[in-house]
């Protein structure tokens, strides 16, 4: 296994000091197969161990350990040494207060994310026979890409919108909403539209498209805050212009 | 037991160097732009249906104006914008209208050709109805 001597510059916070953030170099030996999140776990096990980061699952499954990577939102155990041949400079998620070192406040978006209640509310009682809420493959398929997301916030990272009108509910917490509006089992979009049709809701989106760039799991935020706008359109015009159809 | 700690978040400032960050919002940038050129070209339009309505030689005088080099260029620039906007705005179009047959979604550029395809047949029908081709 071949290693590599990795020059890495980490964004240093620490609210106890009342320093302001600063850039701390580590020059360590690293095996070429390692990602990011191991350089950093190297780090802490054996140079400073006060450097404080998130981090679970180690497998992009559980979307903790989003920082910047070289200025871009990435997954530290994702991002493989061997695609950064200079030096690494991780800094916590842009858009989002530090709580120290690479640790953000992440606050603002599950309250977002509560907002449009992302969760089954059924829109009739399950099969009588079954006592289950069936689904056809084609009705699954309809919102599936939706459901991959991991709230690791990467998209909001991205997300310039989310960085100058902080008030915007941003691209998963949409997405989630809408992953629940496409289930055929579902009944509550009338109640999600009050958050996802609002101006702090898909209006403040100008269809940047780095939420779909970034994002680790592929999930196209972009494309979910699109077709709620067109559906939300649609609903505009058939209340005001053709409000028979409504009764 | 371990002392507590006062939380003292700090937030990072927002600049405008975001813009430069990555190609991506760049090309955002100059997609957003282009409006600017296409809402000049609208207003000049405005002002030629007012020459228009004005009588022939106020017409002849405007399309007269319209030869000088100054302007020739502003519609280069704007033409050249307008095509960047339209060519961006539609290759966005599969994300925005899905279309699910069965269990699967046709693929993007089905969705994005037919945009660029009625492009074409609406700007060669404007085109042949005014005379141009």
């Amino acid at each position: 296994m071949s290693e590599r001597q990795v020059e890495i510059e980490v964004l240093r916070y620490n609210p106890e000091t009342g320093q302001e953030p600063h850039f701390q170099r580590y020059s360590v030996k690293c095996r070429e197969e390692w990602v990011v999140l191991d350089a950093l776990n190297h780090i802490k096990e054996t140079i400073d161990p006060t450097l404080s980061y998130r981090w679970s699952c180690h497998m992009a499954v559980c979307g903790s350990c989003g920082m910047m990577v070289n200025g871009e939102p990435k997954l530290a155990c994702k991002s493989f040494l061997r695609d950064y041949p200079g030096l690494i400079r991780v800094e916590p998620l842009r858009h989002f207060p530090v709580e120290r070192d690479l640790v953000t406040v992440i606050d603002d978006f599950v309250a977002k994310l509560a907002r449009v209640k992302p969760y089954l509310i059924p829109k009739g009682a399950p099969e009588a026979a079954t006592g289950e809420y069936q689904q056809t493959p084609a009705q699954l398929k309809r919102y599936k890409q939706f459901t991959l997301c991991i709230n690791c916030m990467l998209c909001y990272a991205a997300c310039p919108e989310y960085g100058l009108i902080p008030k915007y509910i941003g691209p998963a917490a949409i997405t989630l909403g809408h992953r629940w509006n496409e289930d055929s089992r579902d009944g509550g979009r009338a109640q999600r539209q009050e958050e996802l049709a609002a101006t702090e809701g898909v209006w403040e989106c100008s269809f940047v498209g780095a939420c779909s760039d970034v994002c680790p799991e592929h999930v196209d935020p972009a494309a979910a805050i699109q077709q709620v706008k067109i559906k939300s359109t649609i609903d505009w015009y058939t209340e005001h212009l053709m409000p028979w159809l409504n009764k | 037991m371990a002392e507590q700690v006062g939380r003292r978040p700090h937030v990072r400032p927002i600049t405008s160097e975001w813009i430069f960050r990555h190609p991506r919002y760049l090309k955002y940038m100059v997609r957003e732009f282009s409006c600017l050129f296409i809402g000049a070209w609208t207003l000049m339009l405005v002002c030629a249906l007012g020459r228009l309505s004005e009588g022939p030689e106020a017409w002849a005088r405007f399309l007269e104006g319209l030869k000088s080099p100054l302007i020739v260029a502003f519609h280069v620039v704007a033409l050249a914008f307008a095509v960047y906007h339209s060519y961006t705005w539609f290759q966005l179009t599969p994300k925005a209208l899905p279309l699910q047959v069965g269990e699967k979604f046709l693929p993007d550029g089905v969705i994005s050709g037919a945009h660029f395809a009625a492009w074409a047949v609406l700007s060669a029908a404007i085109l042949y109805f005014s005379g141009v081709l």
